[in-house]
């Protein structure tokens, strides 16, 4: 009786816990459907675009209450790649993302707002070179349905300005003014769990 | 003099070769810690490293051809306690490593993505290995370490030699600056 009762509520508990639950998705890594990329002027004469290589991350989304989703990924900073190994090793010292002291990188949303036509709007804690701060990403919803094997699939797409001079990177003002900021741009394809 | 060494005497080609390197190799531990510290926007943040390059790949074909120098000529005999040469033997091996190490890790952190190495806009010498992105970071690490130990490692080379010099009052300084060689010529000829 006793038995019957806790599985009864287990069931329940389980039952409610699977129809509050959003659909989850994981960053397809494996494949690598997915960028983290950014882009900075040099001098003011060209753009320089560089991206990491390696992260991962996670997201939760319900088209019946979009609200309610939530975004966690982790970037792995040494693996920063602007194609010039020199630039690179420079990007990881000190000077910049000082990737020893600070391997990862994370952004945790706190709010998502959907605002029509596939645009939305997601806040979080974005955390780089030791440095938390809120910001805001302009999202853009791209696709989701059936892949060809079997799975379930959706991406977003992001971007957000960082002012180089708010994460703690020492070289970053002798870049010069044309340099002073950086846009973010991300493109996320998550498979559902 | 003599461009081969001899059981005695350093030979002319051993001479210039130690003393260009022993230049060449200071000069490239100033350059170095010179222009990892430069402004983005001083005329030399590219212009040094750069040469610093060119002049490493130099110094690096340069200690092949000695390598293969020391090992087709015969060494001078030490001087010194039978200790002192053992000392001498073993310093002298650490240098020719520690200049190897300090050299070949220069030349990785550079071809770290595949790409060959610009000398003075003269040639390119390629890159031997295959990329591995990320190894530019941890063997940089490396490479400057290795840069102030062997600088250390030059001081008391030098403090050895001048203690030859002044207080054994032996030959060794002079024979590695070819001048106590002259000198015993020289003397010779008199007695002739």
């Amino acid at each position: 009786m006793k038995i019957k009762l806790i599985i009864g509520a287990a069931l329940v508990a389980l039952g409610i816990s699977t129809s509050a639950i959003a659909e989850n998705y994981v960053i397809d890594k494996k494949g690598q459907h997915a960028v983290v990329q950014f882009k900075v002027s040099h001098l003011g004469y060209s753009w320089m675009i560089g991206r990491f290589n390696d992260f991962e991350g996670t997201f939760s989304y319900d088209e019946k209450n979009p609200s309610a989703a939530k975004v966690n990924v982790t970037i792995n900073t040494a693996s920063v790649d602007t194609n010039h190994a020199a630039r690179d090793k420079h990007l990881r010292s000190p000077d910049f993302f000082n990737v020893d002291k600070n391997p990862t990188s994370t952004f945790v949303s706190k709010s998502f707002k959907e605002l029509g036509d596939g645009k939305a709007k997601l806040n979080g804690t974005f955390t780089l070179n030791g440095v938390s701060k809120d910001i805001t990403i302009n999202v853009t919803h791209i696709g989701h349905g059936q892949d060809p094997w079997g799975g379930y699939r959706r991406g977003f797409e992001g971007t957000t300005n960082l002012n180089l001079a708010d994460w703690n990177m020492p070289f970053a003002p002798k870049l010069g003014p044309a340099s002073a900021n950086v846009e973010l741009y991300f493109s996320f394809e998550g498979i559902r769990q | 003099m003599q461009l081969k060494n001899t059981s005695k005497y350093y030979g002319l080609v051993s001479i210039l070769i130690h003393w260009l390197m022993a230049i060449a190799i200071i000069g490239m531990f100033g350059l170095g810690v010179w222009m990892v510290g430069l402004d983005y926007y001083d005329p030399w943040y590219h212009r040094g490293l750069w040469l610093h390059q060119s002049i490493g790949m130099l110094l690096l074909l340069l200690l092949l051809f000695r390598l293969i120098w020391r090992l087709s000529n015969p060494v001078p005999e030490i001087i010194g306690l039978w200790w002192e040469k053992l000392v001498a033997i073993w310093v002298h091996r650490g240098h020719y490593l520690l200049m190897v190490i300090l050299m070949v890790t220069g030349y990785l952190i550079t071809t770290a993505y595949g790409r060959g190495v610009d000398v003075f806009g003269w040639f390119e010498f390629p890159a031997l290995f295959p990329a591995d992105k990320g190894r530019e970071t941890t063997l940089g690490f490396y490479h400057m370490i290795l840069a102030w130990g062997y600088m250390a490692y030059i001081a008391m080379h030098a403090a050895a030699a001048l203690k030859h010099h002044f207080i054994d009052k032996d030959t060794t300084l002079l024979r590695m600056l070819g001048i106590n060689q002259n000198k015993e010529e020289k003397e010779k000829h008199h007695e002739d």
